[in-house]
């Protein structure tokens, strides 16, 4: 981060309200330049009741002020003793209430025209339907239109230096000029989908679905984060958009779905893996989607996630085994993992048990994660 | 206020007494046994164990304090509009207690199972998570979580329950009557005739109880139709039995001959206590079984 | 004991407080209780304070410095829960056991020993508050509190056993208020001296008298849900469980049924100070008696229909929002009468500026600034944004400190001769005042922006982008903390010495506390003053 930056952020501190509103934007004082048309109705509003509210706040300081400094004893200015008994007095509590009401229906009516256009899903048109599914601690995307699943986590230290917690290892890529349909909902606790520049927050409700939109007007990458405590990493869930141009986009589902079928393809056909073949795909998974409770070191963080090293279920029986990884604990964060291909599973747990010390010597093949299902 | 009516002395201030930090540490011995003997920790029960009898010594202590204290006359009528507005407020904050219980049947009722069933405003969750659920009162869900089951009717003993605990609202005013003549007969045997059925109402739903976990499959974990039905009627109950005891407590006093016609707070606040009890009923007759 | 509680009403006067321990364990005396209640909130606001101090100093700097993920959290679900329940709520009683009394010409509470339970269950609740915070350092006791204080399901479901020792000890400060809340009734309503109707009360009792009865209408809702988590956690209920039927929203709008009109019964009291201290240092009498208790019966019937304003994004209907929003943006009406009212209380008075009138004029500054972004974000699109981001942090810390934490000083300031007999030093505790507002400031103030710009809040690690406000606010905070131990030093040396304290304290004070002599003798009005 330079330091000029930094330091202008600081001193513009105090000019906030009635500068150039884009440039406050990019110094992190204010909400970032929206890229859609709801983020833009929600900025202009929150502009708004800001200029509003300071007005009010303007005029509160300066009675408050003027009285402190003039109405004092020190200036020996006497008490009116009757104040509260002229018609002021009398009457203060009609029209001071009927003032604040006034402004309060000013306020209100600009936001509730505001909602009427943002708030409910427009469903006329054709909608790109996007399901996004919160996992402690990473993100789902399932493009419902073109049977495309993205996993979205977010990027070490090391690799993202800067950005790091502001970046992820497979990006959400949205086509722009197109309205996109977000359906949250989550696997295990809350979560919240929060990209600033789209506009809208929503929580992901396990077992229920809520609904939100946009449509992205310009290229760009834009950057958020869950905003919904979800417990022990909540603050690792990044959110990264991609926004690309329609044909981009389209050519990218085509890459997708080579890609899917591919995999698909490896993990079915009925081949029996190398123990080292295993063992290495079953590190890189692990280590991206394992490693967040239980470690890349797999000692976890007792008592909220065990340790595997040594474990009696990682070293014992590989059937107690495959079922808590099938099948997830219930109550616990431990989720059933259906998002993984068998070979995915035989992969990972092959790798478990033979990592660390575990030094069982097992290996677990597809065809047994099939017979275990 | 008039002079009159401030009495013959002061208004009483008791001496500092034992009770009220007695009544802390057993409630903190019972709360903490609790809590570990439902994770399994061994000695939680034993907790619970000391903190119910201290608690209960304490209730002993307590109010055989105040009934030294009123017999000895050390009340005034100022006093005794304390006590009475005391137990009024409190009876209102049992009251939003069981609203809280009330707010979950019916959110759950009208608000989230339509939306689970693809009703309303959140239509997309049927869509995607459930297409083929349709929400239907009673239910246990989209998972159907603990199994099938059959709801509890409202006719049968539910009825009678009914019946029951309105009657014994009226044996209590009975009772309250014949305390305002002077009648110890009438008083005593309109308590004896109000426990008699308070009791008789614990054990219909007792039994009604078990008749739901052994013959209809309804248990506490049927879903959100066996939770909001065993929270309610249980809370429900559990103030039946508490206001049994105390009406059994009052009846030994009133056997003693406590009460006159102008002075007999405890008993009155124990008769609001039961009316209470019966109004919070006729709401579970109409909205969780009836309805 | 029991034969010395039979001991003949009217010879009290004869006898000052029991001695050793028995007068405070077992108290039956309004002042002592009180005095308790002060002590306690004061240990327990450097509690709080002191687990602040830790997340802030997390949060110097990004990455993690000090501690864990689920320390951190369990860490702000203790601080809010003791700050809130044990600092803030514990204060105000502690005020109002000491001054109802006083004020309504009143020999003590009406029902003492009750008094006594409410108060000696704190200490119970807070202890329960403390093991749930330690019990997961302990073998076998399960994973921390990582869910704030809201506790919403799922995530709560999730949590060990110290959840179980965090239900139970809600449940307690449950009791403790409302016992607390029964007796402050009831003594308003049967314990005023003859001729004192409720339009002459001071206040200060009419805002307890408000904060009293939103205490008794929804804690018992808080119970209520807080039992069904229990359940859910345990017995297999499916309240907040989708499969089941239930819906995790459910707990949500249970808590902020609760929630919403807590923040009223925190500001309140403290509001009832001002009400004292301001016309107490214009030297003139208080304006809009009657619209402030207008305002306050507004504030508790609209504080109890407007909840869901917390919950904004948990995807409700268009009309749901829009009545949330209106209700709640309305809200400003009765409030902004209320500050209306002390201003011009203040306008065309004769005005000095001793330490609580400092107070005073800070805390309508500042509560009226958190008050505003209270506005913005009761406006439900913009709330898209602002929701659990560190802007609603800065809202509601601007709110309750300046709200609820400096109107309990500017009570404990201008009560404090009152009670010790005892001038405090009162260049010390300007000294306090100032480096505490600016300490404040500086700590809450660039929240705002780190929200705006996208922090989250309850996260323990942040993006570089978010450094140099996060270190702002860790240098003020760390001011702001510290000041505070010039707080206790100036209320120890009050209490052991200082210059004797005339009945009428202050030049301009009225009201019936200031007729008894400083201290006050240890049954207040024995005899009933008479009203005019
Ligand atoms: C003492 C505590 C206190 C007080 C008094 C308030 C007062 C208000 N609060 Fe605040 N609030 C909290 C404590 C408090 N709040 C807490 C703790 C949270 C977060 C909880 C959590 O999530 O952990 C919160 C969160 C919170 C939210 C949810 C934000 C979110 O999570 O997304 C909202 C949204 O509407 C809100 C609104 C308001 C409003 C409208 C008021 C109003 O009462 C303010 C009224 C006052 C004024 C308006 C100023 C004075 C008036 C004038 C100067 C007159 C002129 C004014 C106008 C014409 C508008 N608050
Ligand atoms: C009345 C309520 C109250 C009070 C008084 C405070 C006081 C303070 N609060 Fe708190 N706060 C809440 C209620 C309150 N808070 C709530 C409800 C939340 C939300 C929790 C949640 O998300 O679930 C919250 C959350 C919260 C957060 C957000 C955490 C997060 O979301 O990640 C932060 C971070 O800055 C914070 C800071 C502070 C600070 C610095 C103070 C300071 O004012 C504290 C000052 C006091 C002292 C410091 C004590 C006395 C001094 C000493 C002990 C001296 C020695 C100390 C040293 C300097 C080392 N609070
Ligand atoms: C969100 C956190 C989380 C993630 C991610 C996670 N787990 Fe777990 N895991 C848990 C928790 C919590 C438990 C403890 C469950 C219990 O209480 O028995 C657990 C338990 C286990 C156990 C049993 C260990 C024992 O000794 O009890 C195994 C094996 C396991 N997980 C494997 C995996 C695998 C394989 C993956 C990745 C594909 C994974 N976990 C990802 C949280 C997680
Ligand atoms: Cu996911 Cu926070
Ligand atoms: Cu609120």
């Amino acid at each position: 981060m330079p330091r000029a930056k930094a330091r202008i952020r600081i001193l513009s501190l105090f000019t906030l309200l009635f500068c150039s509103e884009t440039a406050l934007g990019e110094l992190g004082i204010n909400f970032p330049t929206p890229a859609a048309p709801v983020a833009q109705e929600i900025y202009d509003v929150h502009m708004l009741t800001m200029r509003i509210t300071t007005v009010l706040l303007i005029i509160v300081f300066s009675f408050i002020l003027y009285s402190i400094f003039f109405h004092r004893k020190s200036r020996g200015y006497q008490a009116d003793q009757h104040f509260h008994e002229t018609w002021f007095g009398n009457w203060s509590w009609i029209f001071v209430p009927a003032m604040v009401l006034a402004v309060d229906l000013t306020i209100a009516n600009s936001a509730q025209k505001t909602l009427e256009k943002i708030w409910v899903v427009p469903k006329d048109e054709k909608l790109m339907d996007l399901k996004v599914i919160g996992h402690q601690w990473w993100w789902e995307f399932e493009y419902l239109d073109h049977d495309i699943k993205v996993e979205s986590r977010y990027t070490p230290e090391e690799k993202a230096g800067d950005l790091y917690l502001r970046e992820v290892d497979k990006r959400l890529v949205l086509p722009t000029n197109t309205r996109i349909r977000f359906l949250h909902t989550s696997a295990d606790v809350l979560h919240a989908f929060w990209v600033p520049e789209l506009g809208f927050k929503k929580d992901a409700i396990p077992g229920y679905v809520t609904e939100t939109w946009a449509e992205i007007t310009r290229e760009g990458v834009f950057r958020g984060q869950c905003a919904e405590l979800c417990g022990t990493w909540h603050s690792r869930m990044p959110l990264v958009v991609e926004a690309v141009s329609q044909e981009q986009f389209n050519s990218w589902v085509e890459e997708q779905k080579t890609l899917k079928v591919a995999a698909l393809a490896e993990a079915s056909a009925d081949k029996v893996w190398s123990k080292e073949d295993l063992f290495e795909k079953g590190k890189g998974l692990y280590n991206s989607k394992c490693s967040a409770c239980h470690q890349i070191t797999g000692l976890g963080l007792p008592p909220a996630f065990p340790a595997l090293k040594g474990s009696p279920i990682a070293t014992g029986s590989i059937s107690e085994h495959l079922k808590i990884v099938l099948n997830g604990k219930e109550g616990t964060a431990m989720q059933p993992w259906n998002s993984l291909n068998y070979l995915e599973i035989a992969s990972i747990i092959t790798y478990e048990r033979n990592a660390w010390g575990n030094d069982t010597g097992d290996v677990v093949q597809p065809a047994d994660v099939n017979a275990a299902r | 206020m008039t002079t009159a009516e401030h009495g013959h002395h002061d208004y009483y201030i008791p001496d500092a007494s034992p009770w009220p930090i007695i009544a802390m540490l057993s409630v903190f011995l019972l709360l903490c046994g609790t809590a570990l003997a439902i994770n399994d920790v061994g000695f939680g029960i034993w907790l619970v164990v000391i903190g119910l009898i201290m608690l209960s010594v304490m209730f002993f202590g307590w109010f055989g304090d105040v009934v030294k204290e009123n017999l000895t006359d050390c009340y005034n009528a100022q006093v005794d509009r304390s006590f009475r507005q005391g137990m009024l407020w409190f009876i209102a904050s049992e009251v939003f207690f069981f609203i809280s219980f009330f707010g979950a049947l019916f959110y759950i009722r009208n608000i989230a199972l339509p939306w689970l069933g693809g009703v309303g405003y959140l239509g997309a969750t049927n869509e995607l998570l459930y297409n083929q659920f349709t929400a239907q009162w009673p239910s246990a869900g989209p998972d159907n979580v603990g199994g099938g089951f059959t709801p509890m009717g409202a006719w049968g003993i539910p009825a009678m329950n009914t019946l029951i605990l309105l009657t014994s609202g009226a044996t209590v005013t009975w009772a309250h009557w014949g305390l305002k003549i002077n009648s110890h007969r009438q008083l005593v045997a309109g308590l004896g005739a109000t426990i008699a059925l308070g009791l008789l109402f614990v054990i219909l739903q007792a039994w009604e109880y078990s008749h739901a976990y052994h013959e209809l499959n309804l248990t506490l974990n049927s879903g959100v139709y066996g939770s909001t039905f065993y929270m309610l009627t249980g809370f429900h109950g559990f103030h039946v039995t508490m206001g049994a005891i105390m009406l059994m407590a009052i009846m030994v006093r009133a056997m003693k001959g406590h009460f006159s016609p102008h002075n007999h707070f405890a008993f009155e606040a124990v008769a609001w206590y039961w009316h209470f009890v019966d109004v919070v009923w006729l709401g579970l007759f109409v909205f969780v079984y009836w309805l | 004991m029991s034969t010395a509680t039979l001991a003949p009403a009217n010879d009290h006067e004869h006898h000052g407080p029991p001695r050793g321990m028995r007068r405070w364990l077992m108290s039956t005396n309004h002042k002592d209780i009180g005095t308790m209640y002060l002590i306690f909130a004061l240990v327990m606001l450097f509690l709080g304070g002191a687990s602040a101090m830790l997340i802030r100093a997390e949060l110097f700097m990004p990455g993690l410095q000090l501690l864990e993920p689920d320390l951190y959290n369990n860490l702000v679900t203790n601080h809010a829960l003791i700050m809130i329940f044990g600092a803030v709520m514990p204060a105000a009683a502690g005020l109002a056991n000491w001054m109802i009394p006083l004020m309504i010409g009143a020999p003590d509470m009406a029902l003492p020993r009750m008094n006594n339970l409410s108060f000696w269950i704190l200490p119970a609740a807070a202890t329960m508050l403390m093991l749930s915070f330690v019990v997961p350092f302990f073998p076998g006791g399960g994973s921390q509190i990582n869910t704030g204080w809201t506790l919403y399901p799922p995530l709560s479901l999730q949590v060990g056993m110290s959840m179980d020792f965090l239900i139970f000890a809600i449940h307690l400060l449950g009791i403790s208020s409302v016992l607390a809340s029964i007796n402050i009734i009831v003594t308003i309503f049967n314990m005023r001296a003859p001729g004192m109707n409720l339009m002459q009360m001071p206040i200060f009792v009419w805002t307890w008298l408000v904060t009293a009865f939103l205490l008794i209408l929804v804690v018992p809702v808080l119970a209520g849900g807080v039992t069904m988590l229990l359940f859910d956690r345990h017995f297999g209920t499916s309240f907040f469980n989708a499969a089941g039927g239930g819906d995790p929203v459910l707990f949500q709008h249970l808590f902020w049924f609760f929630g919403h009109p807590e923040v009223y019964v925190l500001i309140l009291p403290s509001f009832g100070v001002l009400a004292s201290i301001i016309p107490t240092f214009a030297r003139k009498p208080l304006f809009g008696y009657k619209s402030l208790v207008g305002s306050m019966i507004a504030i508790m019937f609209i504080g109890m229909v407007v909840w869901a304003h917390h919950q904004y994004t948990i995807g409700m209907s268009l009309a749901a929002v829009s009545y949330f929003m209106i209700g709640t943006i309305i809200i400003s009406i009765p409030v902004g009468l209320m500050v209306f009212n002390y201003i011009a209380t203040m306008w065309r008075g004769s005005m000095t500026f001793e330490t609580p009138m400092l107070f005073a004029v800070a805390i309508l500054l500042m509560f009226s600034f958190g008050g505003l972004t209270g506005i913005m974000l009761a406006v439900v699109p913009a709330d898209m944004q602002y929701h659990d981001s560190m802007f609603v942090v800065a809202h509601f810390h601007y709110v309750l400190l300046p709200g609820a934490v400096f109107g309990l000083f500017a009570g404990v300031f201008y009560w404090l001769p009152k009670w010790t007999g005892n001038m405090y030093d009162e260049r010390l505790a300007k000294i306090f005042f100032w480096i505490n507002v600016i300490g404040f400031n500086l700590t809450f103030f660039p929240q705002h922006f780190l929200g705006l710009a996208g922090m989250p809040r309850r996260i323990i690690d942040y993006n570089i982008m978010f450094t140099e406000f996060n270190m702002v606010s860790s240098v003020g905070a760390m001011i702001f903390g510290l000041s505070h131990l010039l707080l206790l030093y100036i209320i120890i040396k009050t209490i052991r010495g200082g210059k004797p304290a005339s009945a009428r304290v202050w030049e301009g004070a009225n009201g019936l506390e200031w007729e008894l002599p400083s201290p006050p003798p240890f049954h207040s009005w024995t005899t009933a003053p008479q009203i005019k």
